[in-house]
């Protein structure tokens, strides 16, 4: 299917998607309603192979109600996701993510009992071979998957410069932190497409400035798609290529950054009506 | 000597406790519900293995085996009849479902067994003794006590590094904290659920075997008490720990003992929960359970 292979950090080979021009996701026609309540509506969206895409919107448009129905928290009651040309219908939470969809949350979820790195190598799960038996035993194919998931993780706790907490509880993370780890956790279960939801709430310029260098970065190594619901302006006009808006659960524009600026039905929605004079 | 002898039989008793403690804190921990039928577990543990031995001639060693397999498979099948289809249910209906499966699981012994107490066989006699004699014949130890100690101490450390280095049991820890979050990183809830109810019930076997060697009745009802003062040493100890069970077991099985043998027989229940008692009034999340506090 592709034709060429491009190297990762960790040695691994992703295909190179810039190769495949085809979209990694699309939705068509998606909506869900919750009683009678249309919380979204006639959502469509395209994402390139490594776009970085962004879904703005105000308060209470439907964004996360978006990525829950991406991620199949909630099954869409109409309408087509298609993830890689592939039908998602039916499909559960666990599949998804196995098929290549990976999110961070609003409010972070990580597992605070855990160490930073154990918190990675639970994304990891599903690719790490070594059985229950070899695990309690320590058997020697243990060692060596082991080996192979401590390095990975170590690797994509570079990416953030995190190496060094790697044996602290993630619940004693200061706030930034966790956001970033929660970042590095979602990249460990392999997406194509990772969902990232407000990953700069909370952070102060100069971290949402890193924040915003190292999305594009992940980008790059890693050849996937991102797209992030985000209500600092400044990075999701600096690194969005493509940005959806919502509100009250419907698309109300779409387009390059230019373009939502000077949009007038984008700018009516966040600030309001112009009062006639 | 006496001190000894009764701090030997108390560590022994806590130790089936401290096996039983375990199915309650694990499931408990992963799945937030109290399996209240885990003590009629341990009954159909026991009745497994007596049957093997006694009806078909079993050795001692295989029919434990199948006692730990029949368990394994009903806690698998338990969970999947009557736990799944109330996994999003209020707690409180779960927990009347437990006590229902308990009843269930007591009335089909009673059915396939009969009421009438059976004689469990002795297993742990080596060559005529069932005990070692220390200090000239002074004290004396038997192999089923020790047998129980060092078999809790195994499944102890077996289980601390289940939970801490397999990725099975990064996932169980990963379940209990978040389902969600755990869920959307492509662990499958479901099967993790169904994993701990499978070792927890597995370990009941073996606790079963265990509790009918030291004391050799067996009826429809003997997993009931032995399963309450395991919950109450899994609470003692703070629900959800594994140190915790251990713990909660050992002092509680001691605690037994010695207010039997020095305060009063009929009192020693009593005093056990009692115990329990003013430790929940001191530190109400047991003695090493975290206190969760509310987010506020």
């Amino acid at each position: 299917m592709f034709s060429k292979l491009v190297p990762i950090p960790s040695g691994a080979m992703v295909p190179d998607r810039d190769v495949d021009k085809s979209p990694i996701l699309e939705c068509i026609n998606l909506g869900v309603t919750f009683g009678g309540l249309k919380a979204v509506e006639n959502f469509n969206l395209t994402i390139g192979r490594t776009e970085i895409a962004g879904l703005i919107g105000p308060n209470g448009a439907g964004k996360t109600t978006v990525f829950n129905l991406l991620t199949k928290v909630y099954q869409p009651t109409k309408g087509t996701i298609l993830l890689d040309g592939n039908d998602t219908h039916g499909m559960s939470t666990i599949q998804v993510n196995r098929a290549g969809i990976a999110r961070t949350f609003q409010n972070i979820r990580l597992f605070t009992d855990l160490t930073v790195e154990d918190n990675v190598k639970v994304g990891m799960n599903n690719a790490m071979g070594y059985n229950m038996w070899s695990g309690i035993f320590r058997l020697p194919g243990f060692w060596k998957e082991e080996k192979v998931a401590h390095q990975r993780a170590m690797e994509l706790l570079s990416i953030f410069d995190m190496q060094d907490l790697a044996d602290a509880k993630a619940g004693s993370l200061p706030y930034g932190a966790q956001r970033r780890l929660e970042i590095v956790r979602a990249l460990a279960t392999n997406p194509s497409l990772l969902l990232l939801d407000e990953p700069a709430a909370g952070m102060n310029p100069s971290e949402t400035a890193e924040l915003m260098e190292n999305i594009r970065k992940i980008r790059d190594t890693f050849q996937i798609a991102v797209l992030l619901i985000e209500h600092d302006m400044n990075l999701v006009m600096n690194i969005c290529e493509g940005i959806c808006v919502l509100n009250f659960g419907q698309v109300i524009a779409k387009g390059s950054p230019e373009d939502i600026q000077s949009n007038p039905t984008v700018i009516e929605a966040y600030l309001g009506k112009k009062k006639e004079a | 000597m006496t001190i000894l002898s009764n701090l030997i039989s108390g560590v022994s008793l806590g130790s089936i406790y401290a096996i039983i403690a375990l199915g309650y804190t694990m499931v408990y921990g992963i799945a937030k519900m109290l399996n209240f039928a885990h003590g009629d577990v341990i009954m159909v543990g026991g009745y497994l293995c007596f049957c093997s031995t006694a009806y078909l001639g079993w050795h001692p060693l295989p029919s434990v085996l199948l006692a730990m397999v029949g368990c394994t498979v009903l806690g698998i099948v338990v969970e999947r009849l009557a736990y799944k289809p109330l996994r999003s249910a209020p707690s409180l209906a779960v927990l009347i479902t437990a006590i229902g499966v308990s009843y269930f699981l007591q009335n089909a012994a009673l059915l396939l067994w009969g009421s009438d107490p059976k004689v469990f066989p002795t297993f742990f006699n080596f060559s005529g003794k069932s005990s070692w004699s220390l200090f000239g014949g002074q004290l004396n130890v038997s192999y089923v006590a020790a047998i129980t100690v060092a078999a809790c101490l195994v499944i102890m450390l077996a289980l601390t590094a289940f939970t801490g280095h397999t990725k099975m049991g990064k996932a169980m820890r990963a379940v209990s904290e978040d389902k969600g979050a755990a869920q959307l990183m492509g662990i499958d809830v479901n099967f993790t659920i169904s994993m701990t109810f499978a070792i927890g019930s597995g370990l009941a076997a073996v606790a079963g075997v265990l509790l009918c060697s030291s004391y050799p009745t067996l009826m429809p009802t003997t997993g009931s008490m032995p399963g309450i003062k395991a919950f109450t040493a899994a609470v003692f100890g703070g629900i959800g720990s594994i140190p915790g069970a251990l713990l909660g077991g050992v002092l509680l099985g001691v605690i037994e003992i010695f207010a039997r043998a020095y305060v009063s027989t009929q009192l020693s229940d009593a005093i056990v929960f009692a115990v329990l008692i003013v430790v929940l009034l001191v530190k109400p999340s047991g003695l090493l359970g975290k206190l969760v506090r509310e987010k506020v």
